[in-house]
């Protein structure tokens, strides 16, 4: 065909949607993007700390699960993100862009706070164990429901009012620093209770982290069941496709969003309550520490899925934790282990797009029956 | 036939995933003659245009301009190569003139840019062809056949010898039509060479020189239009022989159901989109409204459902006998809106999920019972012949016709007393569009009060028992659909006076 060399060079490649994929293979794609993202990671940090990296590896997996103790942290650092993956769910399935997680784990942990320093010493323990997880769910729920509010009458932007509701409770927890300060002049609240462990979450079968994962538990499969068989599940995610079409269905929109945010803001509550109550025994602007926009992370990349959510919850933990060991053992400060966490996530978040499409080699046609 | 040829495929194939929009297509357009390309939705029309332009690429085959072979990788491309392609959804600035409009995005021309210059070029084109423009208006004042006039010429300012136009009627009022096809023949006289899309038989029968039919995605024949008749043009189309007369069966029993008077109701900016509307509409008829795209068809259909509370004037229901008036919620009102998959239906729930979306709430449970639905999606499916290959999958990935009958289906499985319907068969195929139309028939025999938005003023003519016509959100006019004219339609589509004294003569 003379007339070849007139078209114009055509890219080698080209993008397809794909139809669907098999499991296996999505996995096989996951299992890929990690054992790539464990590459470059190496390769960092060869060029950055000219350690071996298969020795630095070993001390991530010696600071996760080295010993009883630090595998029971990851495993309550684990819970704790699985728990605002979960509480993130309804908003996003709803469509709304809720990023005041962090906000509402602060009120919540304050809230519970307050409990524990003012009723400590004047109830039974358990009572005010009972009583500081109903007020930290409820302060989640009121950080949670205005913004909602503004939403569903105002239409406000969600994200924005969310995210600014955030620096109030980081404003909020501040003032109560200087009212709670303990040692006078430490500029922190200390462990509250430390003496008499009031309101302290119990030991389980002798494990002080038990009763998060109990609750967690519960609270988990409670919100998966009521996405799928309750009929506030199905409004959500009709709300979620449109907010046109549920009007059309004859569901109460403002309603709807209302009730969505007191649930997700008041197990974000819960989260800061068992924070407070049963990890660090104490508040501070940290007590949230950017868990609330890590768990958004776990509920998009998870697609909702909570064996998912699990997974990767535990995987960030896993990492996190390894990385604050690697830091002390290898004299790295603690951006070492964003760096890695960053390349990961990268790599995971990524290789969706080669689930969802596939590179094909592109075919000009060229049959020589065709020619003129 | 001694003509040249301007542009020819061979060939031609393209993959969405696994199946073939287009597969092996051969297609020729002659220098000077406008091609037909017909076909139903879905059968590839418009996919084939937007490899001719440049939007998509060819997984296969080869393209021919003027006897050269081209790679298109781009609009821009097909602009050098002098084609130029007028989409079914317009491309232009809102806030710009038309004149702004068409020079937009041009190379500036030697000896530097003028709008004076400009302006004097575009109005000789517009009167060369004899097109009606006003150089000056805003796109936002303009109608949607003064929008398409702009796009035309646009592609023309540019020096297209060849010109695609996807759909071109779809939006305009007969008379507009005549209009636009007066034009494509002077574009034509002038050497132009032009594909219309279309799947409107008659207009292939009346502005076409040669046909070419495409069928799932193949070149199903080329003919020459004079041997060609309607029959045998449908038949090219669906693969089979098709019987075209739409079923009307006569009122049963009309009594009073619904009842508008002076109805106003404000589109979301405020601005007044129904004006006075008053009319009545009867149990065991179907009653159509006419009208030109925008004229208040939706917000009507919107609030006689209760989804827009009117600005003044009432709507008032009446029993079964017609002889007491009855409160809303005495009657069970079904609504297949225009906007199938962003209002009717959740897009990203599977079927029996969508059916209950309207009784979900029935019972007394706080858990949503799924058995009902799945019963009641498996008859609809059954009943209307609807082809889904699993219950499961999402609602959105079903053909239009599919997802139609899934809509209408379940707005019929509530046993309605009013059928509200816009649009029932836009974008559907034959075979659909006619179960469709006998699902309504048989609303009507059990006498349902159907109230129906159709933008095709055949099917109108032939379906309806009575027509309301709307022009501008006001009623211009109420005919009776068996001795009314398409004409008469037309023109009361575009009349701005209302005539209350010949708005009386329905039945």
């Amino acid at each position: 065909m003379e007339n070849k060399s007139a078209r114009k060079k055509l890219p080698a490649f080209h993008v397809v949607k794909r139809d669907g994929i098999s499991l296996g293979k999505a996995m096989a794609v996951r299992g890929t993007a990690v054992l790539l993202s464990l590459i470059v990671c190496a390769v960092v940090i060869v060029f950055i700390t000219k350690q071996n990296p298969i020795s630095v590896y070993a001390g991530i997996i010696d600071g996760a699960v080295g010993s009883s103790r630090r595998t029971w942290v990851t495993i309550r650092e684990t819970v704790i993100l699985l728990l605002l993956a979960v509480a993130l769910v309804p908003t996003y399935r709803m469509k709304f862009w809720n990023i005041g997680a962090e906000g509402q784990i602060l009120m919540g942990g304050a809230a519970s706070a307050a409990v524990m320093i003012y009723f400590g010493s004047r109830m039974p323990g358990a009572v005010v164990t009972i009583l500081l997880i109903l007020c930290g769910m409820m302060a989640g729920l009121v950080w949670g429901l205005i913004p909602a509010i503004f939403k569903a009458y105002h239409n406000t932007n969600e994200t924005l009012f969310t995210l600014m509701m955030n620096y109030i409770a980081i404003q909020i927890v501040n003032c109560l620093i200087v009212l709670w300060e303990n040692p006078k002049g430490s500029n922190t609240v200390g462990i509250i209770n430390g003496a008499t462990k009031s309101g302290w979450f119990p030991s389980i079968f002798g494990n002080a982290y038990a009763l998060n994962v109990i609750i967690v538990f519960l609270v988990t499969v409670g919100i998966t069941l009521y996405m799928k068989y309750d009929k506030h599940g199905y409004e959500i995610d009709v709300v979620g496709a449109g907010v046109r079409t549920a009007r059309y269905a004859g569901i109460n929109v403002k309603k709807v969003i209302c009730r969505t945010m007191m649930l997700s803001g008041a197990i974000c509550g819960l989260a800061g309550a068992v924070i407070v109550g049963g990890a660090s025994h104490t508040i501070s602007t940290s007590t949230a520490g950017g868990r609330g926009f890590t768990a958004i992370i776990v509920a998009w990349m998870s697609k909702f899925n909570p064996i998912a959510m699990l997974v990767i919850s535990a995987f960030l933990s896993f990492m996190q934790q390894g990385a604050i060991q690697i830091a002390s053992q290898f004299g790295l400060n603690e951006n070492a282990s964003d760096i890695i966490t960053g390349i990961l996530l990268f790599f995971l978040i990524g290789c969706e797009f080669f689930i969802n499409y596939k590179l094909e080699r592109t075919d000009s046609g060229d049959t020589e029956e065709n020619a003129s | 036939m001694s003509q040249e040829t301007a542009l020819q495929l061979k060939g031609v194939t393209k993959y969405f995933g696994e199946t073939a929009a287009n597969d092996h297509v051969d297609l020729e357009l002659k220098k000077g003659e406008i091609l037909a390309v017909l076909g139903e939705n879905g059968s590839g029309k418009t996919t084939l245009m937007n490899m001719i332009s440049g939007i998509y690429f060819p997984d296969k085959g080869h393209i021919y301009v003027n006897g050269k072979e081209v790679s298109i990788g781009s609009p821009h491309d097909a602009f050098d190569l002098g084609i130029g392609m007028v989409h079914q959804h317009f491309k232009l600035i809102n806030v710009m003139s038309a004149l702004e409009n068409i020079v937009l995005g041009m190379d500036p021309p030697e000896g530097g840019f003028s709008l004076q210059k400009a302006r004097k070029s575009v109005m000789s084109l517009a009167h060369d062809y004899g097109f009606e423009l006003d150089p000056n208006k805003k796109v936002y004042n303009m109608s949607v056949s003064e929008k398409q006039t702009v796009e035309i010429i646009k592609v023309l300012y540019r020096g297209a010898d060849i010109l695609i136009l996807d759909e071109p009627t779809a939006v305009l009022t007969p008379q507009e039509s005549d209009k636009l096809f007066n034009v494509l023949r002077s574009m034509k006289d002038h050497g132009h060479s032009i594909i219309i899309i279309t799947h409107k038989l008659n207009e292939v029968l009346e502005i076409s020189d040669r046909v070419t039919v495409l069928r799932k995605g193949k070149n199903a024949g080329t003919a020459a239009t004079r041997d060609m008749t309607v029959d045998l043009l449908t038949e090219m189309m669906v693969g089979e022989k098709v019987d075209l007369d739409i079923w009307r069966t006569d009122p049963a029993e009309p009594r009073k159901r619904l009842k508008l008077k002076d109805l106003t109701v404000l589109n979301g900016e405020g601005l007044p989109a129904l004006k006075d509307v008053s009319f009545e509409a009867n149990s065991g008829e179907i009653l159509g409204i006419a009208g030109i795209s925008g004229s208040g068809q939706k917000e009507l259909l919107e609030t006689i459902a209760g989804l827009v509370s009117p600005e003044s004037g009432a709507i008032s229901f009446f029993s079964k006998d017609g002889d007491k008036e009855v409160d809303r919620k005495d009657v069970t009102l079904s609504f297949v809106p225009e906007d199938r998959l962003g209002m009717g239906l959740v897009a990203s729930m599977n079927v029996p999920d969508n059916v209950m979306l309207r009784s979900y709430r029935d019972g007394k449970s706080r858990f949503v019972e799924r058995k009902g639905p799945l019963e009641t999606a498996k008859a609809i499916i059954k009943s209307l012949a609807v082809v889904i290959p699993d219950l499961s999958i999402r609602i959105s990935s079903l053909s239009g016709g599919n997802v139609q009958k899934v809509l209408l289906g379940r707005e019929i499985s509530l046993s309605p007393d009013i059928l509200l319907v816009a649009y029932p068969a836009r974008g559907l195929d034959i075979n659909s569009s006619f179960t469709i139309y006998n699902e309504l028939n048989a609303q009507k025999q059990k006498g349902v009060c159907v109230i129906c938005v159709i933008e095709d003023l055949d099917v109108l003519m032939q379906l309806t028992d009575r027509i309301v016509v709307l022009s501008g959100g006001k009623v211009s006019g109420i005919r009776d659909a068996r001795t009314g004219t398409k004409e008469e339609i037309g023109l009361l589509m575009t009349s701005s006076e209302k005539k209350k004294a010949e708005g009386k003569d329905g039945k």
